[in-house]
């Protein structure tokens, strides 16, 4: 009997748990958040361990050791001026993870403002701010990448810039349209009858309930921002020094070598797909459990 | 419906403006200037100001963009800084080949992604659902630029099958441009052997554009049809002893469809960011490629005009899709 009267408030606190706490919960059972969030977490520590996993210096070449195909000497083999490619992958998940974070992070910044500014205030701000993101919506991605990257100079930071100024406009539209659904719900219309409005409605009511959809399209959006910065190295346009191991960059040119060293095009371009399907996989499982509208 | 239209296509004039000073303001902000780029790091001072002068160039911007506008209102986008040549010439002459490029990769993922989307649908729980989900996702993940790379290796070095670059054989086959589509081309000549060949040429590279919105389209179809499996007109209609081809396209098809045009739509601008990329691995002579190395080469008239008309070719497809809404759907009514 005790067991009973003891086990009923913790079995109904249980059904109390914030909606956080609850998406938590769901994201640990679903496969494709865990294996995703295994894959990233992997990436992680060979970022932070480059120094101790690479068994050669990245930028250092060794010309008469180049285009050697794997081997147990140089696993991956080596690039045209005989770098190491396995140490260069290692080394490079730490730029490839750094631009994602940084452009999503400002992407994200950026475009939340002007969301929730268009979103809470509507009228002519609302105008603006949205007839500005259909402008920039019209331009495609990669080509406004291309764009900022000429304009601000070939770069880490300006690779970051170029890709979060192509996520703006999604994030603002998003987090507009979230507030814009929320308008209308009870304890909205509840907090502004007693009163609150203005930022205190927007931050503590509204916000918290609107940023469920942005956070799951933040993650999925480092995916395109591995993609992104891949593909502006690949262009040529990445960071200007030619030692600078970034994925995308190893990959430019190869399409000149592919008879003679498809090597140099195969592993950095395995390690974007592992990478960019470990954001996509947690994205995914973060959406499923976030969206009420996918739960079984 | 024809005022639906109408309203939209009136919409579309200030997101155009809009586009046009953000393009011309943009241009004029990149670093490096045309006139050194075109004589050179040696150019003398005065040489530079005859050159910036003849460009226009030492105007103020204000005239700048009026004299842009002018000219774009009469069907002028100007001359290349670089080649001198008329820009509509150029862009007619590349659009053709990024046209044909991403009508093939579209069919491609439209013809294969919506019927496994189905199948997976109506297998979902089994090994058939597990493969296709996996086997889209890897899709979505595939950078175009590494999967162009892998595909060109395999079957145009490895296992030399199909074309790896180009869009058809200039030795074995000459024939006039007229239309620059070099598959219609192909058939205007007479040349039915360059037609073929003209085809084979659009596989690799449209297989390589059109995986990712293959996987997309693939993931919207399965979503959108799994909504409509449980619906009671679909039990009815199977009652009814409908042949199952018939519930699939007459019943569930056509009411899953909206969320799918939607997406394809969207891809649209994908395929166009996409296209500089699988020209740049193909030798594709295409826009994307065109405007890549106008934005290297700081050819402001090419930029501007070139970014102008593919942002116009992606507002128009949206807007058909919209369109197309009210075809799928009878309930969609636009007033």
């Amino acid at each position: 009997m005790t067991d009973v009267a003891v086990a009923q408030p913790t079995a109904s606190q249980e059904r109390s748990v914030g909606l956080w706490t609850d998406a938590f919960r769901r994201m640990r059972r679903s496969p494709s958040a865990i294996i995703g969030g295994a894959i990233i977490v992997f990436f992680v520590l060979v970022a932070l361990l480059a120094p101790f996993i690479a068994p050669y210096d990245p930028t250092r070449g060794d010309l008469g050791a180049s285009y050697l195909p794997p081997g147990p000497e140089h696993w991956f083999g080596t690039n045209v001026q005989g770098q190491d490619v396995f140490s260069r992958i290692v080394f490079g998940s730490r730029l490839t993870l750094g631009i994602a974070v940084m452009s999503v992070t400002i992407g994200v910044s950026i475009g939340a403002v002007l969301g929730a500014l268009a979103g809470f205030f509507r009228g002519w701000i609302d105008a603006v701010i949205m007839r500005s993101v259909d402008i920039m919506l019209s331009i495609p991605g990669l080509l406004l990448a291309i764009a900022v990257v000429s304009w601000l100079g070939r770069g880490v930071l300006q690779v970051a810039i170029a890709i979060a100024v192509v996520n703006v406009p999604i994030f603002a539209r998003i987090l507009r349209g979230s507030l814009l659904a929320l308008r209308d719900a009870d304890y909205v219309v509840a907090a502004r009858s007693v009163g609150v409005g203005g930022p205190s409605l927007l931050v503590r009511h509204m916000l918290p309930n609107a940023i469920g959809p942005l956070i799951v399209q933040a993650t999925l959006a480092l995916a395109t921002a591995v993609v992104d910065a891949a593909a502006l190295g690949f262009l040529g346009l990445g960071p200007p020094d030619p030692r600078t191991p970034e994925w995308g960059t190893m990959l430019s040119d190869t399409y000149r070598y592919l008879t003679d060293a498809v090597h140099l095009a195969f592993f950095p371009g395995i390690a974007i797909v592992l990478a960019v399907l470990g954001f996509n996989l947690l994205g995914d499982g973060m959406r499923e459990a976030i969206d009420p509208r996918l739960r079984r | 419906m024809t005022r639906f239209i109408i309203r939209r296509l009136l919409l579309l004039i200030p997101i155009l403006l809009g586009l046009t000073l953000l393009i011309f303001v943009f241009t004029r902000l990149l670093p490096g200037d045309p006139a050194t780029t075109l004589l050179g790091e040696r150019a003398t001072p005065e040489n530079i100001a005859r050159v910036r002068e003849s460009l226009g160039l030492d105007r103020p911007l204000f005239e700048q963009y009026l004299q842009y506008m002018g000219g774009l209102l009469q069907g002028d986008l100007g001359r290349s800084f670089i080649t001198n040549r008329d820009v509509v010439d150029d862009f007619l002459q590349r659009f053709p080949a990024t046209i044909e490029l991403s009508v093939t990769a579209m069919l491609f993922a439209v013809v294969v992604g919506i019927p496994l989307g189905m199948l997976t649908a109506k297998r979902r729980g089994t090994w058939v659902d597990s493969a296709g989900t996996v086997m889209s996702l890897i899709g979505i993940s595939i950078p175009i630029f590494f999967l162009g790379l892998m595909l060109k290796w395999l079957f145009a070095i490895q296992f030399p099958i199909l074309p790896g670059s180009g869009r058809i054989d200039l030795v074995d086959y000459y024939f006039p441009s007229v239309t620059n589509f070099m598959t219609i081309d192909a058939l205007l000549a007479g040349e039915p052997g360059g037609f073929v060949d003209a085809l084979l040429h659009l596989v690799l590279p449209g297989l390589a554009l059109g995986t990712i919105p293959l996987a997309v389209i693939m993931r919207i179809t399965r979503a959108s049809v799994v909504d409509v499996l449980n619906e009671d007109y679909v039990r009815t209609a199977h009652a009814k002893g409908l042949r199952e081809p018939v519930v699939d396209g007459r019943h569930i098809l056509r009411n899953a469809l909206l969320p799918v045009v939607t997406v394809i739509g969207l891809q649209t601008g994908l395929l166009l960011g996409g296209a500089i990329l699988t020209e740049t691995i193909f030798a594709w002579a295409g826009v994307g490629r065109w405007i890549y190395e106008a934005v290297v080469a700081r050819d402001y008239q090419i930029i501007q005009s070139g970014v102008l008309m593919l942002a116009l070719i992606f507002v128009l497809v949206n807007l058909v899709v919209d369109v197309s809404y009210a075809f799928l759907n009878p309930r969609i009514r636009y007033s």
